[in-house]
């Protein structure tokens, strides 16, 4: 850790400072999360009656369970074609963004705002336009001869949610590509050029090698993104269904523990989301040590 | 642009064209969905244009709010949702300035381990740990309450590095000046570090307001009372009509609503919110 040489004496003010901090951390984190590990090896009656310790038992069923599974294989699916597609879409604009001269700034403006948009709301919009009745794209679909029903089709609403969620997360990628880009200097692209090699060559060769930072930094992103940001998106469009079609960890977590009150199983599979969670942390963190330090 | 290729400029216009068509569609489509009456729908196709009828839905979501639904006027949602939006923004960055400024300047005995408990906040997202800490909320008697919206989602491990990133550049002289000056580390915070981070202040500000303005599970659970709904959450209660077509005109009307506030601040701000949205992944 890096230290100033300079620096203030005293206890209490130092401790003072970081109480606030330090409270909510305990209160509202490491309570609950230590209350999430203790819940996990317990098992309740249907009624709260009874409490008895299982050891690791929830865990053991979650693994043999296969509604937990097909949640698993859902999950990535979901995560992995939100982070294509997202990421796709947004190198292509920002590419394109930066390439242009003229109306560079306005092109940017209009593709970053929707990040101000709430992955729910994004979720009832694309909701509206896949509408087997009167959705615009549903229309569109059925003139193509493929008759859209995400309210029955489970790959329906795989893709609803999935567009939902990457329309949402390219104005993001979007922007650290654009500033991924910039930082590319011009003089090795004019020097390739100058090689010989064309726009596509160029883009290959040497524009995507030298992203790669970029690219890697916003797969973890995208992927925590995923997993517990389009929790929305699921509860207010498809609620896990038709069947478990949509049912993402997230959402299992919550439909667990609030609706079906099964609260063993729902803290297993919180603990196991979190030691998820503080691997990817761990990993993005590893990963930005050593762009400081590069 | 490195040579010219007028095929290739106008391939990367129509790239954008399409990029911002596809971004701006189903806003348009909600917008339109908003100005038209009840009826326009049941003929089986969304209309395409807007309708005569936006400042009448618009009126009744605004003080009415849909209430076969019970959920209640969306001016009121509207107020919810800026107090926490606020109140999580102020709070964060009153904080995690705070505990940035401990951490950089003292030297104190469990630092390095006052460092470890914020950065494990960072693995936590409320979402896998919902149960507990609404169990937390409740036996604290912060349902249906601002400071339960607000106070859960205070703690933030990002914030706290950012400001402990910003600190360390700040020159030594300054701090040594300070002290042969004769201030005392408070004068030293509020007269020096507050103004000299005034910039990353601002662009943290406007990524926690939209951040706090976009909570959707949270609210979900503490708020159990339609008076303390907050207009993201509250469109869900619309969404979620049982046996009947949902009433999209008036939904459509509180998403555009619902998602305003953030996006104009995205585009008056729109520096500031690139500038804040780089920074704090540093």
């Amino acid at each position: 850790m890096q230290d100033k040489r300079v620096s203030f004496k005293g206890l209490w003010l130092p401790a003072a400072l970081l109480a606030p901090q330090l409270a909510i951390t305990a209160v509202f984190f490491l309570w609950p999360a230590s209350q999430a590990i203790y819940q996990s090896v317990l098992r309740q009656d249907a009624f709260g009656l009874s409490v008895k310790f299982v050891g690791l038992e929830n865990f053991a069923d979650l693994i043999v369970d296969p509604s937990y599974l097909n949640s698993v294989k859902v999950t990535l699916v979901f995560s992995a074609a939100t982070t294509v597609l997202a990421m796709g879409l947004a190198l292509l604009f920002a590419v394109a963004a930066d390439r242009v001269l003229r109306g560079a700034t306005v092109y940017k403006t209009l593709v970053i705002w929707p990040y101000a948009v709430a992955p729910v709301l994004a979720g009832v919009l694309w909701w509206l336009m896949f509408n087997p009745t009167i959705g615009v794209l549903a229309y569109a679909l059925s003139y193509l001869g493929m008759d859209w029903n995400h309210l029955l089709s489970g790959s329906h609403a795989m893709t609803l949610i999935v567009v939902a969620a990457a329309w949402k997360q390219i104005s993001y990628n979007f922007v650290f590509f654009i500033a991924g880009l910039q930082s590319i200097p011009r003089s090795m692209l004019e020097a390739g050029a100058i090689d010989g090699a064309g726009p596509v060559k160029r883009f290959f060769t040497i524009t995507l090698p030298l992203l790669s930072p970029t690219t890697f930094f916003l797969i973890v992103v995208n992927l925590v993104y995923a997993f517990f940001d389009t929790f929305g998106i699921v509860h207010a469009t498809t609620t896990g269904g038709p069947g478990q079609a949509t049912n993402i960890l997230v959402y299992k977590v919550y439909s667990d523990g609030f609706i079906g009150l099964n609260l063993g199983s729902s803290a297993a599979q919180s603990v196991i989301l979190m030691v998820f969670v503080m691997v990817l942390t761990v990993i993005q963190f590893r990963y930005i040590e050593r762009r400081v330090h590069y | 642009m490195v040579e010219r290729r007028p095929f290739l400029t106008v391939l990367t216009h129509l790239t954008l064209i399409l990029g911002v068509a596809f971004v701006a569609l189903p806003v348009w489509i909600a917008f339109v969905a908003s100005t038209h009456g009840a009826h326009d729908f049941i003929s089986g196709l969304m209309p395409l244009w807007p309708g005569d009828q936006m400042v009448k839905n618009y009126w009744q979501v605004l003080s009415q709010g849909e209430s076969t639904a019970g959920a209640p006027p969306i001016g009121l949602m509207l107020f919810n949702s800026s107090v926490m939006a606020l109140g999580i923004a102020v709070g964060k960055i009153a904080v995690s300035l705070l505990s940035a400024f401990a951490i950089v300047y003292f030297r104190f005995p469990f630092r390095i381990a006052a460092f470890w408990v914020i950065f494990l906040t960072l693995m936590l997202p409320v979402e896998v740990r919902i149960l507990p800490t609404f169990e937390v909320a409740a036996s604290l008697g912060l349902l249906n309450s601002y400071s339960g919206l607000i106070l859960p989602l205070i703690a933030s491990a990002t914030a706290t590095f950012l400001f402990r990133q910003v600190f360390l550049t700040i020159p030594e002289e300054l701090a040594e000046a300070s002290r042969i000056d004769g201030a005392g580390p408070m004068k030293f915070f509020r007269d020096i570090l507050i103004p000299l981070s005034r910039t990353n202040i601002a662009a943290l500000f406007v990524i926690l307001f939209i951040y706090g303005w976009n909570q959707y599970l949270w609210p979900l659970l503490v708020t159990t009372d339609a008076s303390h709904y907050t207009a993201v959450m509250g469109i869900q209660r619309m969404v979620a009509v049982p046996d009947s077509e949902p009433l999209w005109h008036l939904i459509m009307a509180t998403a555009i609503l619902a998602m305003l506030p953030p996006v104009l601040v995205i585009l008056v701000m729109q520096r500031l919110f690139v500038r804040g949205l780089i920074e704090q992944e540093k």
